[in-house]
């Protein structure tokens, strides 16, 4: 079991003639995930990947001809909430957007409008998900991860790698790991993905991995203390962030005091989460439980 | 991307908001001029991106142009919070009957836009928000719907307005609105909002920051960057779309990844350690980003170690090696240098590094405990 992708997800490439899009994509499908069409504006009618994967002109037209039911977003970010909406409104079920750098305010107005349309949204700025052994929808490296019974949620991108490869050297496993993304406005929230994990019977564990900036780790310890049976490890990024400064991501800043990773250590260790001090730890604490 | 005062207030003043009559000047001869053309009583304001302008002494009153000339004067030779004065805005003096906080920003809990208003103007609002919160009052906008007629009523019964008031407010609020909105702002301030004692509204100061992620489509703003604020490496690493930032320590890192390189400043702290930055070198990086990330990191002269810590995703482990090779055959550093490197060709690039003289490791926890040993002198 996992959560979000497994190998019946049927995956759209929005952007999948450009040069990240493509590379992914290889790299997708060497990995097994069933990437069944892909959508550049203007090239529909061509085929990529040996003539194994079709081109279409839209998402609808994809989506139709193949029964798609993800897909994951590569396009530059001055399009990409345009590719947002157009997938939802061509009715896919699950939206991965990798691309970084998408206005904040084409956000919150993607974000309203998905509230009304009923679908799901990972990302956008996000390394997307990886259910190791069934598929991988979006940049995880495959080699990094085994199958295993932890499920990983984090905001980060190649601080997800760290923690996945250390489990990896201990023999730990993942069921699905989940990519949220860096901006301060995204689609889906820790609380959102803790929920799944709560649900999913294969998980038995989980990591959460945080970082300065907003309160959505606040958010998550409360429903870590009210709801949740499973025992959660958390590593915060950015103990020696200075305030008022941006650290790369745009919603990893803290402003107005508020966003501190000590705030969000103290919220989560009141919940009764393990704190590891580096990534490295997550992998011994997890040992332990 | 902060805006200097009378760069956001022209800007509101395009989308309907009123604001004092005045002109920016360079020199103080400039500002006599701008004074004597608009006749009567001035302020005289620092054009400089930090808060507390008034209590550092950057706004003065004058009542001639030749005082005018006098507090340019003065304040052009000021530093505020380190930071030189080049302008001062000259605005007419306004006679100011009441102070109004206006603002809007975006709410990242509700996902919208907030906009507030509070009859407690003219102070940091940060110190009304701490002290008595039920002074704000917060109207969230529908991104989609934008702001209606009846949320602006409501902020100016919030904070008990006259009604004679309501039509100048609701019309700032519109164009408060349409400032932010069309031109992708984070925040969009004027405080204060005065009511004169000619029962104008007047919006005497303005502050607003745009997303740096959406400058693309406004060229025009993009344009208004004051470099005084930044450090000339945060210049020079954006430049290149690294990111940047300068602190205090002595270990340069070089990262991939934002949340990897603030969790490489934690682990060297950890370790005893202080970071002498931040430093993303974004994924896919060349080996001419990684070389222009190099001789940006060694550009300082407090970094006695350097920790490369390098996760191979989309950027691949032999081309930032590469890019430390060229790096390094270009500005010849003098400081011990650790490396690890993981991931995507990560072999290649370890083999390419073998012969350069670098301390390696293969953990993050090992690499930070060996820059911390080498900046301490312990380890070359």
């Amino acid at each position: 079991m996992s959560v979000l992708v497994d190998k019946d997800t049927r995956l759209i490439v929005q952007g999948i003639t450009g040069r990240e899009g493509l590379f992914h994509t290889i790299q997708m499908v060497a990995y097994g995930t069933n990437v069944v069409a892909g959508v550049t504006p203007g090239k529909g009618g061509q085929w990529v990947l040996d003539d194994k994967i079709p081109v279409f002109d839209t998402v609808k037209k994809a989506a139709e001809t193949t029964g798609a039911n993800a897909s994951v977003i590569f396009v530059p970010a001055r399009f990409a909430a345009d590719a947002i909406f157009e997938a939802a409104d061509a009715g896919v079920e699950l939206i991965v957007c990798i691309t970084e750098g998408i206005p904040v305010q084409d956000m919150m107005r993607v974000r309203a409008y998905l509230d009304q349309k009923g679908s799901r949204l990972v990302g956008p700025n996000c390394p997307g998900l990886l259910t190791p052994g069934e598929a991988k929808v979006g940049i995880i490296p495959g080699n990094i991860a085994i199958p295993g019974n932890v499920g990983v949620v984090s905001r980060s991108g190649t601080l997800t790698y760290e923690v996945l490869y250390a489990m990896k050297q201990l023999g730990i496993g993942a069921t699905t790991t989940v990519g949220i993304g860096g901006d301060p406005i995204n689609g889906t929230s820790f609380l959102d993905v803790l929920k799944m994990f709560e649900e999913d019977p294969q998980t038995e564990k989980v990591v959460l991995i945080g970082e300065i900036g907003g309160t959505d780790e606040q958010k998550a310890a409360q429903y870590i203390a009210d709801h949740m049976t499973k025992p959660v490890v958390a590593f915060i990024a950015g103990q020696t962030a200075p305030p008022g400064k941006r650290m790369g991501h745009a919603g990893a800043i803290v402003e107005g005091g508020e966003g501190t990773a000590a705030e969000k250590i103290e919220a989560l260790e009141k919940a009764g989460v393990k704190v590891a001090k580096h990534p490295e730890e997550i992998a011994h604490i997890l040992n332990t439980l | 991307m902060k805006l200097h005062e009378y760069q956001s207030k022209q800007i509101f003043a395009k989308y309907g908001v009123p604001i004092p009559k005045g002109r920016v000047a360079t020199t103080a001869a400039e500002a006599r001029q701008i004074a004597a053309e608009l006749g009567g009583r001035v302020v005289v304001k620092a054009q400089v991106l930090v808060g507390g302008r008034g209590k550092a002494g950057g706004i003065k009153l004058a009542n001639t142009p030749e005082e005018a000339e006098e507090r340019a004067t003065e304040i052009l030779s000021m530093k505020l919070k380190g930071l030189p004065v080049r302008k001062v805005l000259i605005d007419e003096a306004a006679h100011i009957a009441k102070e109004i906080y206006l603002g809007i920003t975006n709410d990242r809990a509700a996902r919208k836009p907030v906009m507030m208003a509070s009859a407690e103007g003219g102070v940091e609002i940060e110190e009304v928000a701490r002290q008595t919160p039920e002074k704000i009052i917060k109207i969230h906008i529908d991104p989609l719907l934008g702001l209606r007629g009846y949320q602006t009523r409501d902020l100016a019964l919030g904070i008990d307005l006259p009604k004679e008031h309501w039509k100048a407010f609701s019309k700032v609020c519109f164009g408060l609105w349409e400032a932010y909105k069309n031109s992708d702002a984070t925040l969009a301030e004027i405080n204060p909002l005065v009511v004169t004692e000619e029962g104008q509204v007047l919006a005497v100061d303005g502050k607003m920051i745009v997303d740096d992620n959406a400058l693309f489509r406004h060229p025009d703003i993009a344009e208004m960057r004051d470099l005084d604020v930044e450090a000339p490496e945060e210049v020079e690493a954006r430049k290149y779309g690294l990111s940047y930032i300068k602190l205090d320590g002595d270990i340069g890192c070089m990262v991939n990844g934002a949340g990897l390189a603030m969790t490489t400043m934690d682990v060297i702290k950890l370790y005893g350690g202080e970071p002498a930055n931040f430093l993303d070198i974004g994924g896919g990086a060349s080996a001419e980003k990684v070389a222009a990330a190099f001789r940006i990191i060694l550009s300082e002269p407090n970094v006695k170690a350097v920790l490369i810590n390098i996760f191979g995703g989309i950027t691949r482990g032999d081309e930032v090696a590469r890019g430390i090779l060229a790096a390094m055959e270009e500005v010849n550093p003098q400081v011990p240098m650790v490396a690890r490197i993981v991931g995507t060709n990560a072999e290649e690039g370890r083999r390419l590094l073998a012969n350069a003289n670098m301390i390696t490791a293969d953990t993050l926890v090992d690499a930070a405990q060996k820059a911390v040993a080498a900046a301490k002198g312990g380890l070359r």
